[in-house]
This record gives C-alpha cells, structure tokens and sequence, in this order.
C-alpha cells in the first residue's frame, strides 16, 4: 500500500492504480474524459491533469495526466495548484471550439460529462473568434442517433466499440480537427453492443434514438432498480418512466454481473411496454369471439365462479416472476401446476437444475468468466442468446494479452500499450457449433459439427482429459489447450434444445475438476425466469413433471385452466393445445400484450409489466435478482402476483388469503422449497428505510409535479404510495449509500452523468458501497454430475437436412419483437445455409426456399452462413412464422420459384429526417 | 324622571357600545390608512364606512362553528365574558355632572375588578380551543394581563391620594382647577402603558401576536364568537380611554378659558376620542416587544416608578398638609 | 424609549403626507416591460415557436408548474407537443424567463388572470402562445445553433465553417 500525497494530504493507495483512479476513490473531483474504468486508459483528452512534485522542497513541479501516472510511494501531487487548474480549463476551452451551440436540443444534456466537466473546471466564456468545424451526420440504424458536430474526440466510442465489444463498422476516420468516428457509409451498426455507446460517449454525438423520439430529461425520469427479462443473463436495468410511458432504459451497474455495459435487446428491447397491444382491462369472451371489457372485481368474481372448489390446473411461465409462478402452483396446487415449457426444454432444464446442484465446476458470473484464460463453448452462439455474457467472453480472451503486459510489467490499465504489446495473441476460445457464431473472430479455434456430433465431440474432449487417446486429433488438442488452463470455463446451454451437448459440457468441466483445474461451468438457459421456475418445481427426482401436453390432454376433465403469461404456441406441441383450447374447461388468462394464448381463453386479465411490478427472477448464475415497479400501472392492469392473491381471496384459499404484502409472498416461496431459502435475502423488505427515510424513484429536480396532471384537474392526485417496496413513487428520500438492490439511479453534486457511479462505488471498477445485489441461489453439493454419453445418430434420407436454431438477439425473443425497433431489427424470418449448398440449390442471399417439414411448407429468406455443419440448415429461432420448425427436425429444402421479393420497410425509423 | 335616568344611559351604553366599537373598527383602519401613506377601507359607502356593515354581514353568516377538540362549554362561555366585563366596567364612567348609571364610592375599584375580570375570557378561550397555539396566546395573556394589574392599580392611588376618595365623580370634581395629568405624570404614564397592555392591543397584543402564534388565543375562532372578541378588545379600548381622560385629564371639565362654551358631555368625549386617536397611533408606530421584554418593562420599569409615584405623591401631600 | 417617541413623532407627521395607493382598477398603475406578469410562449423573426423543448423552465420551476413534452418536427428541430403552466400554482418568479435559452419563455406586465374555475387557470401551449417575438425582436435559436434544419444546412450557423469532408486528405 504505496502512500502518496496529493495536496500535502497522505492518502494509502492500492498499489497498481494510476493517480486519476487514487483521487476518485479518495473522493476527490478530478475532470477526466477518456479514462472509461472499463477500458483503461489512454491519455489523449489531456484532462485528468495534475502537477507532480519531485520531493517536499520542490515548488514547482510538472504537470502530468492522473490516467497515465501510476502510483509511486511517497509521490506529491497537487490537484488544486493554479497551473493544473488553469492547464484543465484549457483543455476544455479548446474542446469546446467546435462545440455547437444546440445544449438545448441535445439529448444528452442534464446528464452530460462534458456539461458536467466544463463547470467543473469553471471555463465559462468563449474567447475564440473564428469558425466552428461542422460535420455531417450519419444513419447508424434505429437505435443510435448521430450528432457528430458535438464530438470531443476522445476516442472512448472507437475504444469502445471496436477494442472491447469487437464490432468491426465504426472507427475513426480522418485527422487531426477533421477526426470523424462513424461508419465507412450510412448503415446500422452491427453490433449487438452499440446501444452502450449512448453511455460511453461523454457527449451528444451518440444518443439513444428511440428516447429521442418522446425525449425527457434525466432528472424528470422516473426511475426504479429494475432486472433485464430479455434473456436469462440476468442484467441489472434501470428503466426511466415519466407521463406514463417507460422512456428508456438505462445500464445499472452490478459489479459481477452486467458492468458498465448492456446489450441492445436489454436496452432498446423494452418497447414493447408502450406498446398498443397492451392490455388495458379484462375481458370476457363473447359467443361470437369477441371480448367484452370488464372491471376487475367482475374479471374475479366472473374467474373465482370458475374455479372455487373446482378443479382447476395452472400453467406457469418462465417468463413471469418467481413469485407469481409459486402463487399459481399453490392456488391450483402442485399436481395441477404445469411449468410451462415444452416437454425438451422442461427436460434439459430439469437436467441443468441437477447438474448444478451436484456439479464439482463452479457456476461463474461474468466478472468471473472474464478471469478465465481457457473456454470451451459447445453449440451455443452465446451472441445471441446470452448477449452480455459474450461481451464478457471478448474480455476473457485478453488475458493472455494481461500475462504478457504482466511479464513486461505494465499495468492493465496502459490500454494502448497492453494492445499493442498483444496485437493478436489472445487466450484460447474454442467454439464448437453447427453454425458462424459471433465470436468466431475472437475465437482460437471453430469446429463445425452438427448436434450429436458437438455431444460427441464434448465426450470425447472429457475422455481426452482424462489421458485418454482419442482417434480425433481436434478433440486431443482441444483438451491439451485445455488442461494448459487454470481456470478453463466450459460454456452449454439449451439453445440447441439437445441434452446430449449439456451433458458432454458437463462431463468436460467435471473432468477439468478432477485434473485440478478450478474448471467454471456455464450453462445458458432460454428466458428471464427459466432456472428460477426449473427450481420451483424441481423436486429431486429426475422424472418428468407434468407437460402441457398430458395437461391437454385431460383438459377436458378439468373445469378450468390459468394461464400465467405464458404464450402457448411458442411451446411446442400445437396440436394439444388446441385440444386444451377447444375443451369444455373455462381458461383464464393474464399477460401483459395481446398473443394467440389470449386470444383463446374465455377470460383475459391484463397482467402488469417488469416495469409496473416486482418480483424476483433467477438467472442461469443461479442468481435470483428483484426488480420494482418504475411506476404505477394504467388503466386496471395489476401485476400478476396480484391477480393471483385476489382469485386466491376469492376462493378463500385458506393460505394464501392471508397473504396481503409482496414480502409475505416471497417468504412463503421461501419456505416452500428449501432450494429458494434464500429469495427473503435478494433485497431488503419493504420497511427497509435509509436514515429513516424511502428511497426516492424520483430525483431531487423532478419538474411539473404541479403541471403534469393539471391538464385533467387543477386538484393535483396525491402521490402514489407504494405500500410494498422500500422505494417512494416521490422525490422525498435519500439515494446515497443504500444496499446495491435498491439503488434507482445515480446522481451526485456536479455529476450529473452517469459517470457519477463512481460516488456510489466502494472503489473504482469495484462493487457498489452497497454490495452486490441478488443472491444465489443455488449451490452445489460438489458430488459431481457427469452423466452418460447416449449416442444417437441419425438416418438422413437424401435431400434431408437437419434443423438447427439460429438465435438473433432482435427477433428470437418473444416480448422485445413488439419494440418498432427491434422489428425493424429482427428483419424477416430466414432459413440459412452453407455457401456450397446454396450454390447446389442455387440460391443467393434473399432468393426464396421452400422448406417442408412433415407435410407443414414454409417459405423463407436465405441468409447464406460462412461455416455450416454437414447436414445442417439453420432457422430463425423464435420468430412467430417459424414457431413450428423444430430443432433437429429433418427437413427437404426447394428454390421457392414464387418467392416475392418484399421491399425494405423502414417502421421505426423517419430516416430521411431524424438523423440529420 | 332621575329614577329611569341610569336606565336609559345603560341602554344607550349597551347600544352606543356596540356602534361605537363597529364604528372603531372602520376608523383605526382609516386612520393607520392616514398614518401609513394609504387609504383604508374606502371602498363601500361614504368614505367607506358601509364596510363596518360588509364586517358584519359577514361575520353574521359565518358558520357557527365549535372545534371537535374543544371544550365546548368554555370554548362558547370565554367570548362572552370579555364583553360582559367590559361593558359593565362602564356604569361608573361618569360621562358629564349626573350622567352616570352609579356613583359608588368604590367606583374606580369596580374598574379595576371589571377589567381583572376580562383575563379570564382570553385565558378560557385560549385554553378551551385545545390548540398549542391558542394555549400558548392564553398563557401570555394571563401572565401579561396579571403583571400589569398590578402597576396599573397602584398607578391610580396617586390619583387617589390627591382626590382622596375612590368615587369617579370625585376625583373629576377633584381635577375642577388643575387636571391631575400634570401632578401625576408619572401615574399617567404607567397608566396608559399598562392600559394598553390589559386591552392587548398592539403593541402588547402578545397573546394574538399573528407572526408567531398564528392568532394566539383565538386561533379556533370565527364567525359571532370572534367577533365578540373583537368587541370585547374594542369596548376595553373605550373604557381604557374614558378612564385615562376621567382620572387624568379632568373627566368632563373643559379647558380653563373655554371649557364653559360647550357642554361637559361634549368635552369628555373629545379627550377619549383624542386619547384613542393615540392609542391608534402608538399602533401605528410602535412594533411590538419580545414577551422577554414586556415581562422586564413591567416588573423593572413600571412598577419602580409606580412605587416613586406613590412615593412623591405621599410625600408632597403630607408636606402641603404641614404647610397648611 | 427616546426613539419609540420620535417614531410616533415621525409617525404622526405622515398625517399631512399624500397616500401613495393607487386607485386600480379606476386608475391603472404603470408597469414597466420588466414587469413579471403572465407568461407566454413567443415566435421567433421567422414566425414558429421558439421553444425547443429543453425543459430548463420545467426543472428551474420552484413550484414545478411547468409540464411539457418534447416532440420532434420533420427536419428534426424539437418543439413541445404540450406546453402547460399551471398558473395556480405560478409565484411569477421569473426563473423560467431566465432559464430560457432561445427567450421564448417571456413573463408580461398583464397580472389581470383571475378567474372563478380554478381549471381555468391552467394554460395549455395555445392560450400562451403570442404571435410576436416579445422583448426580444431578433432572436432565432435555430440560426445560431449547429443544429441542422430545414432551412439551414450544416456550416450555415452562426460562425461556423462548411461541413468537413472526413474522406478529403487535405489538410
């Protein structure tokens, strides 16, 4: 612990850091622009600027950049000296020469750093007479509006998007006044990561597009600590509300799991809640199909008939919190509650929830998977179904580049000169799929194998480690580069809906373990809430559990069926649930948007969003995470757990009934499987008070509380009170030092940015002043869970392919897809091929393909890949037009001769006008 | 004749009471309006005086309401009780040579009892109200109005001791040649002062004291029961001012040289109209004390001068009763 | 005690002295432009709104009776889809006047808004918009902004050069 001084005050510093991270953990305000904790440093804004002193006796001293100096012990600093100061105003000055004069019109003002920085260093009146530089603008696609006159040139964009999300399509261009950073020529952005540079950029130049649109200042956002539902990773949000529509959502940092950074599904995928096809209040269905609106105490009294002392059978939703789905099986009780997945998720599923309870490797979050230096991913292109975890990958494979840096004794943060020290070594990724992945360019090694071959493959590896010699020479050198590692991450998941692939995953890391490696183990699961629900009805014996097609099955012996936001199509099995549909039995559904599932039922309710209501959700860590209402929910939508206790009070289910707060939920799915006790721990319960006070959703500079809704009535509503959270629906409280869980959004004195997370973390890059939030949920036995290798392999008939998902993070999932955006995003669904079978069928990209399966046609675009197993077709995955293709389906594929070329739509986006 | 005689002056005191502190109201208004670079109530009638009127119609319609909090009993008795007082603090004002509905020869203690009495109402009412505010008012008002009688008793013996007698009519008889506002300067003094204080208007109204305690003793009250309260504060304003002008300034005697051209009823009420005039005038001027310091300017000021009062007064007499 | 007397002395002297109230509404006072009166929104030379929406007025509010959305026109300039102040509410501080960045935000020498529905005191964008450019005749924001419009290229702002060809590798 070197002791430095800065302004003759002693600080004990870590040693490593370089100054400007010394005196933001110390609390000092030291100006910086380029520095990102995420991405090190450079030293091109010149802003972090202090003097330095040779010894006590030196008077004048040098000046030096805080980011590019580390500490030394004994080192003198002085922040507060005249010339550092005079040094700092300066370089904003010259900053600010081209900076146009459009604060007001940019949507980044009242949380910009650069507004933040300027006053910091107190320059105030520009002295420069001549002309500002202009540039022009660019389409950078639906999500990222383009301004690039505002732009500082501090690179933290390129920094960004090219060395640490890996996209390839922004960089920065000209030199010297004339530095440009955008694309070669208009387009979308390409990565799945662009949306951070709305965060990173410390300026307006990129701006979040969508926000734009029903723009309103960060102070008059109301906000909530929130969980990300577009995938299983679990992400920490904090969604921004203000007139009653979530206006964006923003990156709220969790140490271990998201960072700094989302992906853009997580961050622009949200829409949706907007969205028209919300449901406003409950309906009945009509004799003629048509629904008749209701209020919400008829919706239940109309369902309690239904259900009271009648048999009654519940389908959950891995979608839908813990907490409601525990509500459903209790009030249908657990031999009549249905999880809601199909019959091979709920299987694989099953197998992932034992495997972790038993498995030897440990179940890593990203921070830690970001420390591995050896990773094995069998079938899963983590791009695309758990977007963030792969921008974690891309950290991991430097680390062989930090080994180097580390021999060379460089610092991690001497980002420029780690790179270039590295150039392209990187530490070994091998990824074994049926298709590209979007980690192949970072990837060591791609091998090409279709399903059972990829479990074949993971087998043979676990053999292979075990010093056995395998006749497949790749299998040998993947488990050489592997037990050179120590600590080998082996990633799996349920994309391919294949058990085999996470068997053989398993089998891998457990092998790694026996060999003494602290081997990591991963497994991907679909949606927000799957492992959360797998754990729930997980029983500790392996067989099946009920499947909604046995469901349907009896269904008509039943009186009635709930539903619990859950869209049966996408479940697999049509023909059953038709059946389930067409039985006698009443259905009752609640879901937040409108879906077939509701279109079928006799009574819909309108469920509540993650935005509107709270609930936990646990994510493939294992890591059950709450997220609370932004605001309040319209119209008469309640959140399903709501729903749920009414219909229980209406049927005096003797439990449940007594239940009246969240917290009382929560504790009782605590009890109820000794797998969920520790759910009461993920947040703080609802009396929680910081310094006796709430923590307020609002910031201190909430505008127009006396305006907003003086357009219906002058007599201004009382606040909201918000009887089951810790947090207030007001702007009274206090946002400082509260546990991580609970934190709505970030704001300190002079920083306005969301570079003021600094203030709320214990140290730079470390974890907030409040922990981490969540907890976990699961843990292993450490027994071991390896399973034997089932060999399967299958009869193709000439002209037979097998089916394979493709993921899209725009498309596959099921509620993002109704965001404009993401439509315009997702695109057309698509069959996709190898290049030598395209040439076979002759096909280009875009031409038509006829693919039959059973006696089911589909006609659909060709997305030509670059590296396709044997035997394998790809198609979009989650795509509503293609909820029938099954994965390892056998299909025939024909030019579709007939095939309409449909014409670019643009839906979300004004793109003649908005990006100018 | 002589028999229905106080009959008819205490109707006409009842009556002209009321008027005459309805009509006060409008005029401190228009003369703190004259003092202070404005108008006043200008508005309704010739020169505004139909706003007495607007005042009561108003007041007259105002709900009747008793606070749930409150002691009823009390919290309806307390206004009253000012304004009984007061008005019976009037029989023994002799307003001219037999106009007065009792000439007892106790008469200035009367007085002083009646007005010991009118502690009570503000006392009552701020304690019934059952609002801090009002307590604290009633507390003030107790302890203030408590102080104060004390000096402005022995103010009065000066007066009493010169004239020899506790009859009203006696002392003016007394003031024939020289009013005692010269012998008794002092007593004058302590007099008014304390005078102010046991009608509690500014600048000793520290019970009401509207910057501090909302409206102190009255905060709970509106409608008839305020306005009785205000009336009580105004008739105290009257009586205060006959009582100055009957033992200090020659009652209803005129000035030496021209005091016999106009009528004795006349005089009398043009010196307690000058002496409300000054009342409304130290109002108008005078900001109001902290209560620290209307405790110290009683008990440190006014009673020594008082007892140096007494004192002087005793001393001279019985020097003039040796020299005579 | 010396200087109670002169104030009463000083006191009784303005009995000679004129009455400075004005006798509104029979005679009306002088107000001076200055004058923080109603508020109205103002046109810019050109004759559109000059609010861009920024919301500073909304956020300097100490009453917080300023409510307004931000709406975008076809060639991407921003303007308040709503514009509402609840003058109920409003103090007439005049902070919202000196937040304001393209003065469109202007406070009048008109204080005669009474009204007997306290509904009506709420004022949506139509009933504040003027059709003038109140105190200050020739400010355009859009014209001094790098902002580009419809009707102004990138490089035509104020003091700004022509926009740089990043491909060009002149110096």
């Amino acid at each position: 612990m070197p002791t430095i001084y800065i302004d003759d005050q002693a600080l004990e510093v870590a040693q490593g850091e370089n100054i400007l991270e010394a005196c933001l953990n110390a609390g000092m305000d030291l100006p910086y622009f380029c520095w990102h904790p995420a991405m090190g440093s450079i030293g091109s804004c010149r802003q972090c600027a202090l003097v330095q002193y040779q010894n006590e006796e030196d008077t004048k001293g040098r000046i030096v950049m805080g980011c590019m100096t580390p500490v030394t012990e004994g080192a003198r600093f002085s922040l507060s000296a005249d010339n550092a100061g005079e040094f700092r105003e300066a370089v904003v000055e010259s900053l600010m020469l081209n900076h146009p004069h459009d604060c007001p019109v940019c949507g980044e003002g009242g949380e910009c750093h650069l507004q933040d920085m300027t006053v910091m260093v107190g320059h105030r009146d520009r002295r420069y007479t001549g002309k500002k530089n202009t540039h022009r603008n660019q389409y950078l696609g639906p999500l990222i509006h383009h301004e690039m006159n505002r732009c500082i040139t501090c690179y933290r964009c390129e920094r960004y998007y090219r060395d640490y999300a890996g996209g390839k399509d922004l960089a920065a261009q000209a030199s010297h006044d004339h530095v440009y950073f955008g694309r070669h020529e208009e387009g979308v952005l390409q990565s799945e990561f662009s949306g951070n540079l709305v965060e990173v950029c410390p300026t307006g130049v990129f701006t979040d597009k969508p926000f734009l649109k029903h723009y309103s200042r960060k102070w008059d956002l109301q906000s909530a600590p929130s969980i990300c539902s577009g995938c299983a990773v679990g992400c920490n949000i904090a969604p921004g509300e203000r007139y009653g529509r979530l206006k964006r959502v923003h990156n709220r940092y969790n140490h271990e799991v998201n960072g700094y950074f989302l992906c853009d599904r997580g961050r622009f995928g949200s829409g949706y809640i907007n969205s028209d096809a919300r449901l406003d209040y409950a309906g009945i269905k009509k004799p003629d199909g048509s629904f008749m609106a209701v209020h919400q105490q008829q919706a239940i009294d109309t369902a309690v008939g239904w259900i009271k002392n009648k048999k009654v059978a519940g389908i959950g939703s891995p979608r839908a919190s813990l907490e409601a789905n525990y509500l459903l099986r209790e009030l249908v009780g657990a031999a009549n509650f249905v999880p809601g997945f199909s019959d091979r998720e709920a299987a694989i599923l099953s197998t992932i929830v034992r495997t972790l309870k038993t498995t030897t490797a440990a179940n890593p979050s990203i921070k830690q998977m970001e420390a591995a230096d050896a990773i094995l991913i069998l079938g899963e292109d983590v791009t695309n179904t758990a977007p963030r975890v792969a921008l974690g990958l891309r950290q991991s494979v430097r680390n062989k580049a930090f080994e180097l840096a580390a021999q060379m004794g460089l610092p991690q943060w001497q980002d420029a000169a780690v790179r270039n020290l590295a150039q392209d070594q990187r530490s070994p990724m091998i990824i074994v799929s049926a298709m590209d992945t979007r980690l192949d360019d970072v990837a060591s090694q791609c091998i090409s194998l279709p399903a059972d071959d990829i479990a074949a493959f993971g087998y043979g590896v676990a053999k292979a480690l075990s010093g056995e010699k395998m006749d497949d020479e790749a299998v040998n050198q993947v488990a050489d580069i592997l037990f050179a590692a120590n600590s080998p991450l082996v990633i799996s998941g349920t994309s391919m809906l294949h058990e085999g692939i996470i068997n053989s995953a398993v089998a891998v890391a457990e092998q790694l373990h026996t060999s003494g490696k602290s081997s990591m183990l991963s497994l991907c699961v679909a949606e927000s809430n799957s492992l959360g629900l797998a754990l729930l009805v997980d029983d500790g014996q392996s067989d099946r559990a009920a499947s909604i097609p046995k469901l349907a099955k009896r269904a008509s012996k039943l009186d009635a069926v709930i539903i619990l936001e859950n869209t049966l199509e996408r479940r697999g099995a049509s023909g059953e649930i038709q059946q389930l549909f067409d039985a006698d039995s009443k259905v009752i559904s609640m879901d937040i948007l409108e879906n077939t599932t509701l279109g079928n039922s006799d009574l819909v309710l309108p469920a509540a969003s993650y935005a509107e209501s709270q609930g936990t959700l646990v994510s493939s860590e294992g890591r059950a995470q709450r997220y609370f209402p932004v605001y309040q929910p319209s119209a008469e939508r309640l959140p399903s757990w709501q729903w749920l206790l009414k219909l229980a009070a209406g049927c005096e289910c003797s439990e449940l009934a007594e239940l009246e707060y969240f917290d009382q939920v929560v504790a009782a799915c605590a009890n109820s499987q000794p797998a969920l006790a520790q759910l009461v721990d993920v947040a703080p319960l609802r009396d929680y008070r910081n310094q006796g006070l709430k923590i307020p959703r609002q910031t201190h500079r909430y505008s127009g509380r006396t305006a907003m809704n003086a357009g219906v009535s002058v007599h201004e509503p009382q606040q909201p009170k918000d009887t089951q959270s810790p947090l207030a629906f007001s702007m009274e409280g206090l946002n400082r030092d509260e546990p991580a869980s609970l934190i709505p959004y970030v704001w300190s004195p002079g920083w306005n940015s969301n570079q003021s997370l600094q203030k709320f973390q214990a140290e730079v890059d470390g974890p907030l002043k409040g922990g981490t939030s969540g907890a976990h949920l699961i843990s292993s036995d450490g027994l071991g869970a390896v399973q034997p290798q089932v060999s399967v392999t299958a009869n193709l008939k000439p002209h037979q392919w097998h089916l394979v998902p493709v993921h899209r993070v725009h498309g596959s999932d099921e509620m993002s897809i109704n965001t404009d955006e993401v439509a315009e995003l997702a695109g057309r669904p698509f069959i996709a091929i190898g290049e030598k079978l395209a040439e076979k069928l002759g096909v280009v990209e875009g031409d038509g393909l006829l693919v039959t399966q059973h006696k089911a046609e589909f006609s659909l675009e060709v997305k030509i890949l670059s590296r396709v197993a044997k035997n394998c077709v790809g198609f979009s995955a989650g795509y509503s037009e293609t909820l029938e293709l099954q994965p390892g389906d056998l299909v025939t594929l024909v030019k579709d001769e007939s095939w309409v070329y449909p014409t670019p739509t643009m839906i979300a986006t004004d793109r003649g006008a908005a990006h100018v | 004749m002589s028999e229905l005689m106080p009959v008819l002056l205490a109707l006409t005191i009842l009556i002209g009471g009321v008027a005459g502190a309805a009509i006060l109201t409008w005029f401190e208004r228009r003369l703190l309006g004259v003092w202070q670079d404005r108008y006043g109530p200008n508005r309704l009638g010739p020169l505004g005086i139909g706003q007495v009127l607007a005042d009561m119609i108003k007041l007259l319609f105002k709900d009747d309401w008793v606070p749930p909090f409150a002691d009823k009993v009390v919290f309806i008795f307390a206004p009253t009780a000012i304004v009984v007082a007061m008005m019976m603090g009037f029989a023994v004002v002799p307003f001219a040579p037999g106009m007065m509905i009792i000439d007892v020869n106790i008469g200035l203690l009367f007085f002083l009892g009646m007005t010991s009495l009118a502690v009570y109402s503000v006392l009552l009412g701020g304690l019934a109200s059952n609002n801090k505010y009002a307590l604290l008012g009633g507390l003030r008002s107790a302890a203030q109005m408590v102080s104060y009688e004390v000096f402005m008793g022995l103010s009065l013996m000066g007066v009493v001791m010169m004239s020899g007698s506790f009859s009203l009519v006696d002392i003016v008889e007394a003031q024939t040649d020289v009013w005692f506002c010269f012998s008794q300067i002092l007593g004058l003094i302590v007099f008014v002062i304390a005078g102010i204080a046991e009608s509690h208007r500014l600048p000793f109204d520290l019970p009401e004291a509207e910057h501090e305690l909302t409206a102190g003793f009255h905060t709970e009250y509106g409608g008839m029961k305020f306005a009785m309260f205000m009336l009580g504060e105004y008739l105290g304003l009257m009586l205060i001012s006959c009582m100055i002008v009957t033992l200090f300034f020659g009652g209803w005697h005129g000035p030496a040289l021209i005091g016999h051209w106009l009528p004795p009823l006349f005089w009398f009420g043009f010196k307690v109209f000058i002496v409300i005039c000054f009342f409304v005038l130290l109002r108008a001027a005078i900001p109001r004390p902290r209560y620290d310091q209307l405790m110290s300017l009683g008990w440190k000021v006014m009673l020594p001068i008082t007892l140096i009062n007494l004192v002087i007064t005793g001393a001279v007499l019985l020097w003039m009763e040796g020299a005579a | 005690m010396l200087s109670e007397l002169r104030t009463i002395w000083e006191v009784l002297k303005h009995t000679f002295t004129k009455a400075e109230t004005v006798q509104y509404p029979e005679e009306m006072p002088y107000l001076s432009p200055r004058y923080r009166g109603r508020i109205v929104l103002t046109r810019d030379p050109d004759g559109e709104e000059r609010c861009v929406a920024c919301n500073l007025c909304a956020a300097v509010c100490p009453v917080d009776c300023i409510a307004l959305q931000k709406d975008t026109r076809e060639d991407g300039t921003w303007y308040p889809e709503f514009f509402r102040i609840n003058f109920s509410r409003c103090i007439m501080c005049g902070m919202c006047e000196e937040a304001c960045p393209t003065y469109a935000i202007q406070l009048t020498p008109d204080f005669e808004m009474c009204e007997y529905d306290r509904q009506n005191m709420v004022y949506e964008k139509e009933n504040l918009l003027i059709n003038g450019v109140g105190k200050y005749p020739d400010y355009n924001f859009y014209r001094v902004s790098g902002m580009q419009t419809a009707t102004k290229d990138k490089g035509q702002a104020k003091n700004e050069a022509a926009p740089i060809d990043p491909k060009s590798l002149l110096p």
